[in-house]
């Protein structure tokens, strides 16, 4: 078992009106919440790390709980999602695969078990490194209308021995969504996917 | 409203420990940013009266959705500054004219006070330009504790014919003050210096 030391965190909201378009009867929201947090593996290689998702357990169901009251404190509204990670230079990506459980779940369970896989990137890289994290509908991959992404980062974070961790909730489609493809209106929501 | 928005982004900071050692409680700051239309694009206009009122309007939202973000009653608000980054079509005075002569009196009709000059902070930028927005105490500008910044950027702003618009307050000065200097506890906050 090992701490999870958090440095700082960082929530942001967007609302957006529109795009040059027609603005919106409901502007879309998204929201992100990250962490900074020690990286107990950082400077060397260690064969064994898995077990630290489990002692990110709870830190994933903070922040989950976080962007839920972030915009509004209803988990109805949420219909798109979407993780990443940036590993500090003393870090290896692997490090940033340890936040696909922790972080996926902690939404998936929040969200009343949302079907779909949650989208996900990670990177390494210095203090200031942006992040675009992929966002796409919580019960089907391919509703279209969903398929997004939410630049996040900051300025003094991952430095070396860090990892800066990122869950993204979204309410609706892009701003003014008209290129076709499957609709929210028409998922079955079984299989993830459609 | 006269403002035309296109979006609103806030950003709320926490600092959990620094260096290893804890910040308790946590320092926090909160950043409402809102990306306008810039009624004076393309052309040279003499009476930016427009966007003064625009200033007026932006004030009060954006100092409201800051002290939002943080959950304090706006009097517990200790430090603030204001930003703007105006897009390559316009011009840096307007940027001023949102600034300087109407949006201070706002923001400060939220805090209740602010006898402290608001520091601020422009410049003209493309998509993704990043406004390091200098904070001091709202009531008293000499304290030392409370000198700092905080830095926010929006991927998609400003467009060409956008302005960004940034209010930050703080409920606490940096997380571990230690240069000396006045204390907010030595302040008297008449004449917004000490």
């Amino acid at each position: 078992m090992l701490e999870v030391q958090v440095r700082k965190r960082l929530t942001v909201v967007e609302e957006i009106f529109h795009e040059g378009g027609p603005a919106a009867s409901v502007p879309l929201r998204r929201a992100a919440v990250l962490a900074v947090i020690h990286n107990p593996y950082a400077g060397k290689y260690v064969p064994e790390i898995a077990g630290f998702m489990d002692d990110l357990k709870p830190l994933g169901l903070t922040m989950a709980h976080s962007l839920i009251a972030a915009l509004g404190g209803d988990a109805k509204i949420v219909e798109g999602y979407g993780k990443g990670a940036i590993i500090g230079s003393a870090g290896e990506l692997e490090h940033g695969a340890l936040w696909h459980v922790p972080g996926g779940y902690a939404m998936r369970e929040l969200l009343g078990d949302a079907k779909a896989i949650v989208a996900s990137t990670k990177k390494v890289g210095g203090p200031g490194t942006r992040l675009d994290v992929p966002i796409t509908h919580i019960n089907a991959s391919y509703v279209r209308s969903h398929f997004d992404a939410m630049e996040v980062g900051l300025a003094d974070a991952p430095r070396a021995d860090e990892l800066l961790l990122a869950l993204v909730m979204t309410t609706g489609a892009r701003v003014h969504a008209r290129v076709g493809g499957l609709k929210a209106s028409d998922i079955k929501g079984e299989d993830g996917l459609r | 409203m006269k403002t035309v928005i296109r979006k609103i982004a806030v950003f709320v900071e926490e600092t959990h420990s620094e260096m290893g050692r804890k910040v308790q409680p946590p320092t926090r700051r909160a950043a409402a940013v809102a990306v306008i239309e810039n009624p004076c694009a393309g052309k040279y206009v003499e009476d930016l009266s427009e966007l003064m009122i625009i200033g007026e309007e932006l004030g009060e939202l954006l100092a409201e959705r800051a002290v939002g973000a943080l959950g304090i009653p706006a009097e517990k608000a200790e430090s603030y500054g204001k930003a703007a980054a105006v897009g390559e079509n316009g011009e840096l005075e307007h940027a001023a004219a949102i600034l300087h002569p109407k949006l201070g009196a706002s923001v400060r009709k939220v805090l209740g006070k602010g006898a402290a000059l608001i520091p601020s902070s422009k410049k003209r930028g493309g998509l993704g330009v990043v406004l390091d927005i200098p904070l001091g105490h709202k009531d008293a500008a000499f304290v030392r504790s409370h000198f700092d910044g905080m830095e926010v950027r929006l991927n998609d702003a400003p467009r060409a014919n956008e302005i960004m618009v940034a209010v930050a307050v703080t409920d606490s000065g940096r997380p571990l003050p230690r240069v000396g200097g006045l204390t907010k506890d030595q302040i008297k906050g008449e004449d917004g210096l000490r």
